[in-house]
């Protein structure tokens, strides 16, 4: 569908017609922020022998996260004196922005997909790499001590993870030969998830990308306990909920990519269980990811920074650099 | 060369992991500390001054408030100075009942340090499990007193209520079960990798440092010194126990952790032993006169409590008000030696050693 779109004549009705998706796509990944938030407030309330919201909405606190969103909405807008006004007020929409751009390269099905960039992989890593000024900009314009040191980390942070990020994903593009998504999901379709292939390289990239997306054990950048917030503790109302929103959003987007690199994106498991639907192994993945961050957030505590660092650049580099010269020799020799 | 400068930081009085109105004064220089300055005071209430002009029985609840986490261990230090100038025989059923709301109240704060130890470290889940458990200690004290937290249970001669039925079986009952949550809090915890890492090695002093000090409790027991006034200065029938007294050697915050989680569970031998010597009838209140008055003279009494030593010094010209009270209030003690541990640290050994000492801000300030 969208395949045909992209080689037809640009006109105002395929301006209509993107625009149109792009709001859809918004707004199904509003709804995943929105559920996302009840339903890691329901996984650690389960795990911590309590129930989480349970007021507003039923039971199952339905209406929470809704009721929260309008609550930062109506909230007053607070701009420190001493801050500087323009930065403050444009690092959470930087922040924010590349966070949702990445979702354009993403393939949910095979049908479905905004953007089928030759270099998608490429794509998506560059875009996300943006966030991080979002970050160090929010935490230097707050004129704030403590948002000073949370921004100051997640610029460390983020920029020497990326680099396990990338190399340890290298390997999977060894084995595929291409930086598209799409060649991606194929290529595991012929041989097998890259989960198995590439298990070393799975490993690697999840734990750099529970890094970028700043959770618990790497949650350093907003660490409640040492900086009170990070980066963001001059921040309320709609422009905090920015930051928030950034962090759920890149959620999404990471455990998609993870669905689609290592688990075979829409791929069933085994061919006889072909006849559901793609999109529904999709979710399926993509949901056990989110779990899977969840559970880390309940069970381990916080790394120190200077550790951090370290196994970063000592333990997770090598390995990825490791991982990559194995994936070349197999691939030289036996194949 | 790039110009830095140093940077001043205030880390409370209003921050969540200086476990109340603690205000440390911070010179960083990137991260690493360089000078570090405690302020005190912000939860100052006087006690000692109100003190003189309250009848001894009336001091009790005050005293509740300083370390409002073990407020048990308080109101015996109170009653116990009192008692020994006035050389008041406790009935033993009152001991026994007095013992065992220490013991457990020994167990909450212990449980409470642990608890909130791991979450200023960043894990959120053991922290609720600490308090679940918690949570049927103080419903123990609250069946025996009235009060969740603030109990002033203890009176001079021996303790206000006796206990309702059934309540020492409860006690009984609670000893398994939390011998069996112990083991899960250490696979939950003691084993983990980034926990190891965050605590081994950090904030370590000496055996001489902690004695000059003027260090107690766990935070001396940590560095091997075995100094537990239950067993050294044995105050109302703790002789009748058999338990251990827990040290380490290493000195660090791994110790100080390890040495709570294992005092919890002498507690509970403790609290066993009690259950079965617990007589099965008797007095709880000694005969004392209507109208308390400590005769002429000074006295100064200590004890064992969560946090360390905790002593009380009477000084009493006959009235029915103590002419001088003071308290040897042990987190104010162990407080002292936290700027020395903090030079050179980064501010996330900060959080993990200001959290080991396990401070209790209404004791600080008094």
């Amino acid at each position: 569908m969208v395949e045909e779109l992209l080689h037809s004549g640009s006109g105002w009705m395929n301006f209509g017609i993107f625009f149109l998706l792009a709001v859809v796509l918004l707004l199904v990944v509003l709804g995943f922020v929105t559920y996302a938030i009840l339903a890691e407030r329901k996984v650690l309330g389960y795990m911590q022998a309590r129930h989480g919201p349970n007021q507003l909405g039923g039971k199952w606190g339905l209406l929470q996260t809704v009721a929260d969103v309008l609550k930062l909405l109506i909230k007053e807008d607070i701009i420190p004196k001493a801050a500087d006004r323009p930065l403050f007020i444009i690092a959470p929409i930087i922040a924010f922005t590349p966070a949702f751009m990445v979702l354009a390269t993403i393939p949910f099905t095979e049908k479905f997909q905004f953007a089928d960039i030759g270099v998608g992989l490429l794509y998506y890593i560059a875009i996300s790499g943006m966030t991080v000024f979002g970050m160090v900009l929010g935490g230097w314009a707050s004129n704030n001590k403590y948002a000073l040191l949370g921004g100051m980390r997640a610029g460390a942070q983020m920029i020497s993870y990326e680099i396990p990020l990338v190399i340890s994903v290298l390997g999977v593009i060894l084995l595929t030969g291409s930086l598209n998504l799409n060649d991606i999901v194929a290529q595991q379709g012929e041989t097998a998830w890259f989960i198995l292939l590439q298990p070393v390289a799975f490993i690697v990239f999840f734990i750099a990308s529970i890094a970028e997306l700043n959770r618990t054990p790497f949650d350093l950048p907003e660490s409640e306990n040492e900086l009170v917030a990070g980066y963001f503790v001059e921040y309320s109302g709609f422009r905090w909920a920015f930051f928030m929103l950034t962090e759920y959003v890149y959620m999404f987007a990471m455990s998609s990519l993870i669905t689609v690199i290592f688990l075979g994106g829409w791929l069933p498991p085994f061919d006889f269980l072909g006849f559901i639907p793609g999109a529904v192994w999709f979710a399926l993945k993509f949901c056990f990811v989110v779990f899977v961050y969840m559970w880390i957030r309940a069970t381990l505590p916080r790394f120190r920074v200077d550790r951090l660092m370290e196994f970063a650049w000592k333990v997770l580099f090598p390995i990825a650099l490791a991982n990559i010269f194995l994936t070349a020799l197999i691939k030289t020799l036996f194949f | 060369m790039i110009r830095t400068e140093e940077m001043l930081l205030n880390v409370g009085p209003q921050h969540p992991s200086t476990h109340g109105v603690f205000r440390l004064v911070v010179k960083i220089d990137g991260e690493i500390i360089t000078e570090a300055t405690p302020v005190i005071g912000y939860l100052h209430r006087g006690t000692e001054k109100l003190a003189e002009n309250l009848q001894y029985t009336q001091i009790i609840p005050y005293t509740d408030r300083m370390d409002y986490l073990s407020a048990m261990t308080n109101n015996y230090v109170i009653c116990h100075a009192v008692e020994t100038m006035m050389g008041i025989q406790v009935p033993e059923r009152a001991e026994y009942l007095r013992v065992m709301a220490m013991e457990l109240g020994r167990i909450a704060s212990h449980l409470v340090a642990w608890g909130t130890y791991i979450l200023d470290l960043g894990a959120t889940s053991p922290f609720i499990y600490a308090f679940r458990d918690r949570e049927m200690i103080i419903n123990m004290l609250n069946e025996l007193s009235g009060a969740r937290l603030t109990f002033n249970y203890m009176r001079v001669g021996g303790v206000k209520w006796d206990a309702p039925e059934g309540w020492v079986d409860g006690v009984r009952e609670f000893v398994p079960y939390l011998r069996e949550q112990l083991k899960g809090y250490h696979d939950l915890v003691s084993g983990n990798e980034i926990f190891l890492d965050r605590v081994k090695g950090v904030g370590v002093y000496s055996k001489e440092e902690a004695i000059n000090y003027s260090l107690s409790g766990p935070n001396l027991r940590s560095t091997g010194v075995k100094w537990d006034l239950r067993k050294d200065e044995p105050y109302s029938i703790y002789d009748r126990f058999d338990f251990n007294v827990i040290t380490r050697d290493e000195g660090d915050c791994l110790a100080r952790y390890h040495v709570r989680l294992d005092e919890i569970g002498e507690s509970l031998k403790i609290l066993e032993q009690a259950c079965e010597q617990f007589p099965a009838e008797g007095e709880i209140m000694a005969k004392v006169p209507k109208i308390i008055k400590a005769p002429k003279g000074e006295a100064f009494v200590r004890i064992e409590s969560p946090r360390g030593e905790i002593g009380c010094y009477i000084s009493s010209d006959g009235k029915k008000e103590p002419y001088r009270l003071k308290f040897r209030r042990p987190s104010f003690y162990n407080l002292q030696i936290l700027p020395k541990l903090l030079v050179g640290e980064n501010i996330a050994n900060l959080i993990a050693i200001l959290g080991a000492v396990d401070i209790v801000l209404g004791e600080v300030d008094g």
